[in-house]
């Protein structure tokens, strides 16, 4: 028998994601409303001064990003291994690591993508220098897929466990904390006008690195929680 | 070779093995740590700057060196369980996590002791500050995704993972005083031959940084025969050992 090819596969595991997440649309937007109002929090807490906002700002948003990103790798795979979708997919004779590498494209385009497109607003909100926006987004468009990648490794590994929440935090945050310091650092150079190219590749190295190993890491992980 | 790993992998192997050698570790480790402190609180002269602060050093060092070296046996014994699937190897890595952890906190502890009086604060944001700290978490986390999962092989199997993963730190914090050159100062003593320190000041440190290590071992073989007590406790050969039933 043929099997269809790996791009096929790749694609027809995304679309379907994609068609479950549109249907859910309440569920994958929740990421994007925390986002928002984890940042409103700010403002509220501190101090509305424009000056003092425009200050924290590029922290605020990265460290809003990352934390909806980790509310985001809660739900990744959890529904498809509890219906048995998982262990389909685990039997098929496609790879593993690509068919989630798949969900996770599609995970990131309904929870990450609309963060780097929220971002000008917020960034607005906080009274963010005008000329740091597009740094940022550029950076927030590499460091995002990251987070979900990190997110899925994590996620695959604690995907049985009946008190993962908690844990699957504790296991993400330590390693995404490099993207959170390239970012911010990304955002606070622009802030300043300086050039943000070394930034910038920094975290396309890691973006590469994480497209890399991490799909192989997803995959490992998912067979151990399978067995 | 391989019939070693494989009397290595047995664990009444390596419990007689284990019983043999940790009474010799532990005593070496406390006369080396002895030696070393005579040598560093009193021997050893003051430092021309730091005056009798920089004494300090005998345990940060080797605290330090050995958060990282438990680290790399710790992820070492997980790939080694996880690709010969040998259960002992995984009682290593998972005796390994607290000892590590300890040592990692130590060698923060330490640290803020002597940046207090030396940069005027307890913490910085310095890159190998902050490395150290996150392998703290990566223990904790170690630690934590073990303890939740109560079905043993898969335990084993998914923290190996993590400790795999983690590796990716080491030498982040290994090269953090290169690559960033913050406050944290350059190694001292890995430049072999040319060593930044007076003698005097060095001897005791190595002296430390053995006994260090051989408490290190010691005890990682005395949590391991804890795990593997835990683990086979329904077996044969232990109630053969232990004398009872």
């Amino acid at each position: 028998m043929e099997w269809p090819g790996l791009a096929t596969a790749f694609w027809l595991q995304l679309v379907r994601d994609l068609r479950l997440a549109f249907r859910h649309i309440g569920q994958a937007a929740n990421p994007l409303m925390f986002f928002v109002m984890v940042t409103t929090l700010f403002p509220l807490a501190l101090s509305p001064a424009p000056e003092q906002l425009a200050s924290i700002a590029p922290g605020v948003i990265w460290v809003s990003a990352l934390l909806a990103s980790l509310l985001a790798a809660e739900s990744l795979f959890r529904q498809d291994v509890e219906d048995g979708t998982m262990e389909q997919l685990a039997l098929s004779p496609q790879p593993l690591s690509i068919l989630l590498l798949a969900k996770t494209t599609a995970h990131w385009l309904m929870t990450g993508l609309p963060l780097v497109i929220m971002a000008p607003i917020v960034g607005h909100a906080l009274f963010l220098a005008p000329e740091a926006v597009p740094a940022t987004m550029l950076a927030l468009l590499l460091a995002t897929p990251v987070l979900s990648l990190a997110g899925a490794v994590m996620a695959a590994l604690t995907v049985g466990l009946r008190r993962g929440g908690g844990l699957l935090s504790l296991l993400i945050l330590p390693i995404v904390m490099p993207v959170l310091i390239f970012g911010a650092r990304a955002t606070d150079l622009a802030v300043q006008g300086l050039d943000t190219a070394g930034v910038i590749y920094l975290l396309s190295a890691v973006l590469l690195l994480a497209v890399s190993l991490a799909p192989a890491g997803m995959a490992a992980a998912m067979r151990i929680s399978l067995d | 070779m391989f019939e070693f790993i494989h009397k290595m992998g047995s664990p009444p192997h390596f419990w007689r093995l284990s019983g043999a050698l940790a009474p010799w570790l532990g005593w070496a480790s406390l006369l080396l740590i002895v030696a070393g402190l005579i040598g560093g609180m009193v021997l050893a002269p003051e430092d021309y700057q730091q005056k009798d602060a920089f004494r300090i050093i005998y345990f940060h060092v080797p605290s330090a060196w050995l958060s990282m070296f438990a680290y790399v046996i710790m992820a070492t014994a997980a790939a080694i369980g996880l690709v010969w699937r040998i259960k002992l190897a995984h009682s290593v890595a998972a005796a390994c996590a607290p000892i590590g952890a300890s040592f990692t906190f130590l060698a923060l502890a330490t640290g803020s002791i002597w940046g207090k009086p030396m940069w005027g604060t307890w913490w910085v944001w310095d890159a190998r500050l902050t490395s150290e700290l996150v392998l703290l978490f990566l223990y904790f986390g170690y630690m934590a995704l073990r303890a939740a999962i109560d079905d043993e092989t898969r335990a084993d199997r998914a923290s190996a993972l993590l400790a795999i993963i983690g590796v990716i730190n080491i030498p982040i914090i290994k090269y953090s005083v290169e690559w960033w050159n913050t406050l944290h100062q350059p190694a001292t003593i890995s430049k072999l031959g040319k060593p930044s320190m007076d003698s005097a000041m060095l001897m005791p440190l190595l002296i430390m940084w053995l006994g260090f290590t051989c408490y290190f071992v010691a005890v990682l073989l005395i949590r391991t025969r804890a795990e593997i007590l835990a683990r086979e406790r329904n077996k044969k050969w232990l109630r053969d050992v232990l004398g009872s039933g």
